[in-house]
């Protein structure tokens, strides 16, 4: 499902270079849960962005799905986050003052379904992630920040992506929150979905199957239960 | 694809109503203003420029030269070698003529109810109250039958009915007695005030062949007027109605003309100065405004940069095309420009009026060119602005954007 190969990525600002991710190699399979755990300034989350296919590596390959992603355009890659992944933000990025239906429909913008179909699909998401019907036309600033994430995690749905990216989906809740947050993300992998999940809190890298922990852009350890 | 965009565009412009309102008034506040600023600078200039051409700036005056007997000068005008054939010959040749008005002017004793006052009578032709910027304020000013018929008819000046019939009188009806002939008033005119050349308020106007068979008693004339198009054809049309009469009268030497040309230069100088400054004035004006404007208009789009950046670095995270990005960013500048333009012009149109209704001195003038020109800086502004920093946006990786700050 996931191949990564001798991932490099170096920051240059000025004359100082900065090594993030350090001959980073690993696979992922369908229906894995994995956590990657690290410090800040860890590298876990330049990672995350090579996987999401928000920003490419200064060298090495990245395969989805068998396709090797690095060599892709701008808009080949918005196509393959659109198809393929779902993402799920630290800090919820809903649309403000946008209700949580459309906030969920808009990865269907500009593709060929209908009005309905996207409705249609939106409530089936946000209902599997387990919100609330009655809050399907309120404000997105409106809500709670337990009940953003979950539409946050509803709009990564929308497309049934390949696989699940979160980058510390828990890093704004309080600890309630996050359990109910994580129970979710737990509840879509037993369904099937492959999930990657990016915090530095050992308790929520817990609720995965996998945990990879990198330090200075280097793996050091990775764990199976 | 098209559908989307347009519905996406209203959702973003209507879910941020405050944002949208905000960036609307700034335009509708720069072309507003810029409307009504430029149409009071050019009401203004309007009114100077009518000011100036009832004073008659674009007359030239005809009279006859010098009369020579020997070395000895009668002096100028003393000479009789105008007739009304040049008058209709100078309207057959010269182009650019607006009106040409041929007279015989002399100071008569009038007389009337035991009144009686010495004034200048004139007599003339209908083109006269054109050609003279007289208008009528009672009854009628000689007409072309009257001239044609060489009717014992006059029109008053304003001063001469005071004097003769009392101060707001109507004299209409009334008859005057002129060297002994009597004329029946038709017509008094409006006071004018001095004209430089004589004071028309202080004269009464008589057909021009009655001029010549009771008074004068020959075919002369004693000047012609002639109105040029406007102020700039002047000097051409007393250059040709300078060389037509040269030629018409067979005189090769310029020197020895038996006309004299006379046109108010020195009021054409200072109209032509008063003009240029206003043009100065309303282009100040009006760059002045649209600088304003513009940067009203600049400060609002670039204020929502931050959060539109993040919201184009969410939308491309999700996997939305850049182009469609692009389309609908644009799609809300124009929308938002457009919607504030209108508003804008119709204000500006608005207050233009209400400046006209309220300041009765200040005629203001809704020129095209403004509108065009507020219109269409704005517009291009709040496009540029509105539309620049997305695309910037939209050209960063999502992650970049997410992250702007």
């Amino acid at each position: 499902m996931i191949e990564c190969k001798n991932l490099n990525k170096i920051y240059q600002t000025g004359d100082v270079q900065t090594i993030a991710l350090n001959d980073v190699s690993f696979s992922v399979e369908k229906g894995e849960f994995v956590a990657i755990i690290g410090p800040s300034g860890s590298g876990k989350s330049t990672l995350m962005h090579i996987l999401g296919a928000l920003d490419a590596p200064t060298s090495g390959s990245y395969f989805l799905d068998g396709k090797e992603v690095s060599k892709l355009e701008d808009d080949e890659l918005s196509e393959l986050r659109r198809e393929k992944i779902g993402f799920v933000f630290q800090a919820f990025n809903l649309l403000p003052r946008t209700t949580v239906l459309r906030n969920v429909m808009l990865p269907l913008l500009y593709s060929d379904t209908t009005d309905e179909e996207r409705v249609e699909r939106a409530k089936t998401c946000l209902a599997y992630a387990g919100m609330e019907e009655s809050k399907f036309y309120n404000l997105s600033n409106q809500l709670s920040g337990g009940q953003m994430q979950r539409v946050a995690i509803a709009r990564s749905l929308i497309n049934n992506p390949a696989i699940i990216l979160a980058d510390e989906p828990t890093g704004n809740l309080d600890t309630k929150t996050s359990n109910v947050v994580m129970k979710a993300f737990q509840e879509l992998n037993q369904k099937g979905h492959t999930i990657i999940l990016i915090t530095h809190e050992q308790e929520i890298a817990a609720f995965a199957g996998r945990v990879i922990s990198i330090r200075d852009g280097v793996i050091e350890s990775d764990i199976k239960k | 694809m098209i559908a989307d965009i347009l519905k996406e565009t209203f959702w973003s412009l209507s879910a941020n109503k405050v944002r949208s309102g905000l960036t609307i008034l700034g335009i509708v506040i720069g072309i507003a203003s810029v409307i009504t600023m430029v149409s009071i600078g050019q009401g203004a200039q309007k009114t100077i420029e009518s000011s100036i051409q009832a004073i008659g700036s674009n007359l030239i005056i005809i009279t006859p030269g010098a009369q020579k007997s020997g070395s000895v000068s009668g002096g100028q005008g003393s000479s009789q070698t105008l007739t009304v054939g040049d008058a209709d010959m100078i309207v057959a040749e010269v182009p650019n003529v607006k009106g040409i008005a041929p007279e015989v002017s002399k100071r008569y004793q009038l007389n009337a109810k035991g009144n009686n006052t010495n004034t200048q009578v004139v007599g003339t032709v209908p083109d006269y109250l054109g050609v003279r910027n007289i208008a009528i304020d009672s009854g009628t000013f000689v007409t072309s039958q009257h001239v044609k018929s060489s009717a014992k008819v006059v029109v008053l000046g304003p001063t001469v009915r005071d004097d003769i019939f009392g101060v707001g009188a109507d004299p209409i009806g009334q008859t005057i007695r002129i060297k002994n002939v009597d004329f029946e008033v038709i017509g008094v005119a409006l006071a004018k005030g001095g004209t430089g050349f004589s004071n028309p308020d202080n004269s009464v106007y008589v057909p021009l062949t009655s001029a010549q068979h009771f008074l004068s008693g020959d075919t002369f004339v004693t000047s012609i007027s002639v109105a040029a198009n406007d102020q700039n054809s002047m000097t051409a049309v007393q250059q040709q109605i300078s060389e037509f009469l040269l030629k018409s009268h067979n005189i090769t030497d310029p020197a020895q003309a038996d006309f004299t040309l006379m046109n108010q230069t020195d009021i054409i100088a200072t109209a032509s100065s008063i003009t240029g400054t206003f043009t100065m004035l309303l282009s100040s004006i009006a760059g002045i405004s649209l600088l304003v404007g513009g940067i009203g208009i600049m400060n609002m789009m670039l204020t929502t940069v931050t959060e539109r950046t993040r919201e184009i670095g969410l939308r491309k995270a999700v996997g939305i095309k850049k182009i469609y990005i692009n389309m609908q960013f644009l799609a809300e500048a124009v929308a938002l420009t457009f919607l504030g333009g209108f508003v804008g012009v119709a204000l500006g149109w608005g207050a233009s009026l209400l400046v006209s209704k309220f300041v009765p001195q200040l005629t203001t003038v809704v020129s095209l060119s403004s509108v065009l020109l507020a219109f269409g800086v704005s517009a291009a502004v709040g496009i540029i602005f509105g539309f620049y920093p997305a695309r910037r946006a939209a050209n960063l990786s999502p992650m970049e954007a997410l992250r702007y700050e």
